[in-house]
């Protein structure tokens, strides 16, 4: 046994967050589906994005317990911004990524005013206001944003000036992937820093935290930027990989799903956000190609199960199960 | 211009009593379980349905089949309350919040299946049709009818709460529910019927808006921000602050709609916003 899970909230934090070799073969699994499956890359790439969009809101719900209904919108934010970019003349893929990062990040700093404050239920209500706010902006600006058109007309330049993104998405897919990995690398980090520790201080006692010193409120303004960020890249990737921006990416629908992935992967341990998106993309590229109301049927029976009787997603399952196996030995 | 102004407000006051009516419940379930319940558009798109199938395949009148939406929204709400959403009573609001919205895309799909995605006709008796005149002003039949059902049933609210016996047992389990069921009020049942009172109210006002909200298989998630806000606004386990905000909303939606319609479901939505940050307990919220 080479020690506990990285990162499962109960788990001690390793030495200076050491890799383990279940960490090494997962990040192996992109890297072979590479090129095993070169037919499915379009939806590799899609999974990809998700899961580091995920990867966002599992820092501020999973490791800062500020709950949200409305992170698809610095993800749609990311997303214009990258593609707006991109429309006006300048297609360059990894400063349109830093600038929708950025852009995206701001707007996520000025809401966190308005989000940290209050309890789970006016944040739910307040990120689902803001949510559904820009989303009807972006519909009703179709002067800028294309409306429910969508924005088209998005040319991403050759990445680093060498490598044109291609039609099977073998570019694609590796940039999403190093880009996905980079942030992946900062966000373990940032987990497991005094901050990290800190922000699950908060999530488990908020009232507490203040008493040994930790400044809640800045934390969690802190963490709602980076996170709304990260999720800008997301959308922005999104949008230079499929060079279109459907107003989707603002609405509800995406939200929602995205607490399903979380929720469905295991919640506050970085990998749960990844497994779930991955889970959520294949089996609705599965299901709904079978019909798609059936698909979205089978996924409010499965929330209900996992609130009821699944706590902790696939992740927690896992750790249960290894535990019990490891206790038996 | 100022019989026109007097149409819109008309409207406005209809389109918030219906907001109010299915709104309620959600207030309750709120206010007085603590329970986040997104769901709650998926029992007035119910009372819809059975509104549509009571009609057109049993030839039920229509103003027969309110009662009966009504009934079969409280029993399916009944149901569910004693089956899974008392377990969740004590979870976290994500838990609850994640649990509603499964049920609702179980909703979503299971009438998309039963009734297709398009939206559901609905024949209104030759009464309420066409206008009325009422001091020079012309309104919609139905529109006044609306209103005169929302008139009774608040006051058949406000006797339940505050008259009835049942409404102190209410009133008790909601303050305190352990020195409730200490007194010997059997809360779990009380949580159950008022549960089911707030869906059987949904239920009717679902049906009861066929004509004027529409029905099809997206209402639960379309009206969902409308009755979160009539209950965030309002402060959630008032009646009084219920029926404010809903008319306060519905005339500002309409007239809204009606003067600058490029802008849309903007207002509301930045009211919303607006609203929640200067009155976080609502308008007229239990201060805890």
């Amino acid at each position: 046994m080479s020690g506990p899970a990285a990162g499962t909230p109960q788990a001690p934090l390793l030495p200076e967050g050491r890799w383990t070799r279940a960490e090494i073969v997962f990040w192996l699994v992109p890297v072979a589906a590479f090129f095993l499956l070169p037919g499915h890359l379009v939806l590799g790439s899609q999974i990809l994005i998700v899961g580091l969009f995920a990867l966002s809101l599992d820092l501020i719900l999973g490791y800062a317990g500020i709950v949200s209904l409305g992170h698809a919108a610095f993800f749609g934010i990311g997303a214009y911004a990258a593609g707006l970019l991109s429309v006006h003349g300048w297609g360059e893929p990894l400063s349109g990524l830093l600038v929708a990062g950025a852009v995206a990040a701001l707007a996520g700093w000025a809401c966190s005013f308005l989000v940290v404050r209050g309890n789970d239920l006016t944040r739910l209500m307040v990120t689902l206001g803001i949510g559904l706010l820009l989303f009807e902006a972006a519909n009703k600006a179709a002067f800028i944003t294309g409306g429910v058109d969508g924005l088209s007309g998005i040319e991403t330049w050759k990445l680093l000036g060498l490598f044109g993104f291609d039609l099977h998405g073998r570019v694609a897919y590796l940039y999403a992937l190093a880009v996905l990995f980079l942030l992946f690398v900062l966000m373990r980090r940032l987990a497991h820093s005094p901050f990290g520790l800190s922000l699950r201080g908060i999530r488990e006692g908020a009232k507490r935290m203040p008493a040994i010193g930790a400044p809640v409120r800045k934390h969690q303004v802190r963490i709602y930027t980076i996170a709304a960020g990260i999720a800008g890249i997301a959308g922005a990737l999104l949008a230079q990989t499929t060079q279109f921006v459907a107003l989707d990416v603002l609405g509800f629908p995406r939200s929602a799903e995205l607490l399903i992935m979380l929720v469905l992967g295991g919640a506050g341990m970085l990998y749960g956000a990844l497994v779930g998106a991955a889970v959520f993309m294949v089996a609705q590229d599965w299901l709904s190609g079978v019909n798609p109301v059936y698909w979205q049927f089978w996924i409010g029976l499965l929330l209900v199960l996992i609130v009821l009787f699944g706590h902790g997603g696939i992740m927690g399952m896992l750790a249960a199960a290894r535990s019990r196996w490891s206790r038996r030995r | 211009m100022l019989s026109n102004f007097a149409g819109i407000l008309f409207d406005g006051i209809a389109y918030g009593s219906l907001l109010f009516l299915v709104g309620i419940g959600l207030s309750v379930t709120l206010g007085l379980m603590n329970f986040v319940n997104l769901a709650h558009g998926a029992f007035a798109m119910l009372g819809g349905y059975v509104c549509v199938v009571a009609m057109s395949r049993f030839g039920v009148p229509f103003l027969a089949c309110l009662p009966i939406a009504f009934l079969v929204s409280a029993l399916v709400g009944m149901l569910l309350e004693r089956t899974l959403y008392r377990r969740l009573y004590r979870a976290s609001p994500l838990d609850q919040v994640l649990f509603s919205i499964g049920l609702t895309f179980m909703a979503i799909a299971a009438a998309t299946f039963a009734f297709g995605p398009g939206q559901q006709p609905v024949a209104l008796p030759e009464l309420l049709r066409g206008q009325v005149n009422v001091v020079g002003v012309d309104i919609g039949a139905y529109r006044l009818f609306l209103v005169a059902v929302v008139i009774l049933i608040t006051a058949m609210l406000a006797w339940l709460v505050a008259r009835t016996r049942f409404g102190a047992q209410v009133r008790a389990a909601v303050d305190d529910p352990r020195a409730a069921s200490g007194m010997g009020i059997d809360v779990g049942r009380i949580f159950a019927l008022t549960f089911a009172l707030g869906s059987g109210l949904a239920g009717l006002g679902g049906a009861l808006g066929i004509d004027v909200l529409g029905l099809d298989p997206t209402f639960p998630v379309k009206y969902m921000v409308y009755f979160l806000l009539v209950v965030a606004v309002g402060g959630a386990g008032s009646i009084k602050g219920t029926l404010a905000a809903a008319l306060i909303l519905g005339i500002v939606d309409v007239a809204g709609k009606y003067y600058v319609p490029q802008v849309g479901a903007f207002v509301i939505y930045a009211l919303m916003v607006l609203l929640l940050m200067l009155f976080p307990a609502g308008l007229y919220g239990r201060r805890t």
